[in-house]
């Protein structure tokens, strides 16, 4: 068991930002050295900058459903490879790693459970599966989610992670942001509440579907929210990015979103804005 | 503009310019003529033999080519007594999307199309066809004026992505796509999306929802460009030919998938090389199109766009 992680930076870890084994962790934003039980207690938050790790979808899970309410729903939907893509590695084996690597059956989970008490739809995404893109199969999760809530009349929660579309299944994945959405204009008609979580980081077509179209909009601290992710935006006017930019506290500034809201704090804001809306 | 030969079509440059001085010939003889037409036979074949077996790298350079029709040289043919309608009202005009209102045929129609500039002058003011918030804003307004006025909705696509830009971000550029999906999804109008060019990602499909999706035969649609997806999963952007192959992302390929519901054929050559008849065929097939759309009930087009979206995904389920 390694007691720090490498610093040499010719010897990366693979999974740069969720939280590796080990006793120790450092703070990617501020360098603190975290005990990791201490951490894993304060939500894998930072306890001296409240820097906002990247976490599993069971760490909300936990976070926001009344213990034992929850039942997962659509598990048994899986990602195939219609296309037969391979760009350096073949997209089936990136499907069969992510699943060994997260244990998890694509990049988003879905629940139905009780949020003090009242019940919700939740779906909850995870940017460790191959980025948390959005293919085929999160965009009929999603969108079978937002046809339950509908059904049951219940609010719709959902937290967003994930760097876009998935490339990997063609335009087909293009298709899954029209699909959400066409899903969520009906369930908007039908009077449903619709709450987004944006968590770092949330770009591209996820950001630019389901993402955006929350009645509410919520966002984790310090987190990357965008359309075209920093990196393209930066080579396509060749000069750097402002401090800040593209950060939930700039989304915040310029009128994109309704709340920041600190981890330990989710709970209790949504629980308030479900109460008051429906 | 001056005529731009792609690398596969030099062959048939030679042939171009031979036709062209010997036309230029004052009082040709006899002989002359024959050759004339002896020339132009050769170009027939020629072209019918380098188009005939188009890879897809290829086609997203026709697709590219500078020489193509842009949205305004159709909507100029398509829409004679066309009226532009311009800005969002909330920030500015944006000249990468064109849209306006008139008569295609006997119907009244809405027209939106992201317009590309011929030179370098004329890009710089139409930002290469990349449309910023405020142009998805004003294609907005214009959806839903059409809607007021139950007019059909005709969109042409034609752009290499939203604008990825420091502005563009600051005012919403994801808000105002996501926006849009939402809102087409609903309009209790026809929609007919046609790509005349390039169809890039969000970019495209901000403009793009609809009912019936045609693609001329020369071009691509797609959910990243192919130098795009070279350089994230093949870390090299000049891979963008392999790319091109693995994204599925010509017409006949869509067809296949179930995204492209008709090919329009150009003509002979690409639409770049008769113009008219390019315009001409589309024209044609949105009348087709717009018949059929015309006889269901407005009131059923958000579930109608439901179904058909929820098809377009590939999965299995396990039991």
């Amino acid at each position: 068991m390694a007691w720090y992680n490498r610093k040499d930076k010719k010897f990366k870890d693979s999974e740069k930002k969720s939280i590796p084994d080990g006793l120790w962790e450092k703070c990617i934003s501020c360098d603190e050295v975290l005990f990791r039980p201490e951490l894993d207690k304060n939500l894998c938050v930072c306890h001296h900058c409240q820097h906002h790790f990247r976490v599993s979808s069971a760490v909300y899970l936990d976070l926001l459903l009344d213990k034992g309410s929850e039942t997962q729903l659509f598990s048994t939907l899986e990602s195939k490879d219609f296309l037969g893509f391979k760009a350096g590695k073949k997209y089936s084996t990136q499907i069969t790693g992510a699943k060994r690597k997260t244990g998890d059956h694509d990049a988003i989970k879905v629940y139905s459970g009780k949020l003090n008490e009242k019940p919700i739809i939740l779906g909850v995404m995870n940017f460790a599966f191959i980025g948390g893109s959005m293919g085929s199969v999160v965009g009929e999760a999603v969108s079978r989610a937002i046809k339950t809530a509908g059904k049951k009349k219940i609010p719709l929660v959902l937290i967003c992670s994930s760097g876009g579309a998935r490339m990997q299944e063609g335009a087909v994945s293009l298709m899954q942001l029209a699909k959400t959405s066409a899903h969520l204009a009906k369930f908007s008609q039908e009077g449903g509440l619709y709450i987004s979580v944006l968590t770092d980081p949330t770009t591209g077509g996820v950001t630019a579907s389901y993402g955006m179209l929350g009645d509410i909009i919520l966002a984790e601290p310090g987190a990357l929210i965008g359309f075209a992710g920093p990196r393209v935006i930066k080579q396509t006017i060749g000069q750097d990015l402002p401090k800040g930019f593209q950060r939930a506290e700039f989304l915040l500034e310029k009128g994109f979103i309704d709340h920041i809201v600190p981890r330990s704090e989710m709970k209790d804001k949504l629980s308030r804005l479900i109460g008051l809306l429906t | 503009m001056p005529k731009y030969y792609l690398d596969f079509e030099e062959p048939i440059r030679e042939l171009d310019e031979r036709i062209l001085e010997l036309e230029s010939q004052t009082d040709p003889t006899q002989e002359t003529l024959k050759e004339i037409a002896k020339t132009q036979g050769k170009r027939h074949q020629l072209i019918e033999k380098v188009y005939s077996k188009l890879n897809p790298w290829q086609r997203v350079q026709l697709a590219r080519h500078p020489n193509r029709p842009y949205s305004l040289d159709y909507i100029q043919i398509l829409i004679p007594d066309f009226i532009e309608l311009h800005g969002d009202r909330y920030f500015s005009d944006d000249p990468a999307v064109v849209s306006g209102i008139g008569h295609l045929g006997e119907r009244r129609i809405a027209i939106i199309g992201q317009q590309k500039g011929r030179d370098t002058k004329e890009n710089l003011y139409r930002n290469f066809g990349m449309m910023r918030p405020e142009g998805y804003r004003k294609a907005l307004r214009v959806m839903n004026l059409a809607e007021k006025f139950g007019l059909p909705l005709i969109t042409l696509m034609d752009t290499p992505g939203a604008f990825p830009g420091i502005g563009a971000e600051e005012r919403g550029q994801a808000e105002a796509i996501a926006r849009n999906l939402l809102e087409m999804s609903a309009l209790k109008i026809p929609i007919i999306g046609v790509v005349i060019g390039e169809g890039a990602s969000g970019g495209a499909l901000g403009i793009g929802i609809c009912d019936r999706f045609l693609m001329m035969e020369n071009t691509w649609y797609s959910v990243i460009s192919p130098e795009g997806c070279a350089s994230i999963l093949f870390r090299d952007a000049g891979k963008a030919p392999e790319a091109a192959e693995s994204l599925k992302l010509v017409p006949s390929d869509l067809q296949e998938i179930g995204i492209c519901d008709r090919i329009i054929p150009e003509p002979n050559g690409g639409a770049h090389r008769d113009k008219d008849s390019a315009i001409n065929n589309l024209s044609q097939a949105i009348q087709e199109e717009l018949a059929a759309l015309e006889k269901i009930n407005p009131e059923n087009f958000l579930d109608i766009r439901i179904e058909k979206y929820d098809a377009l995904g590939f999965y299995q389920e396990l039991k």
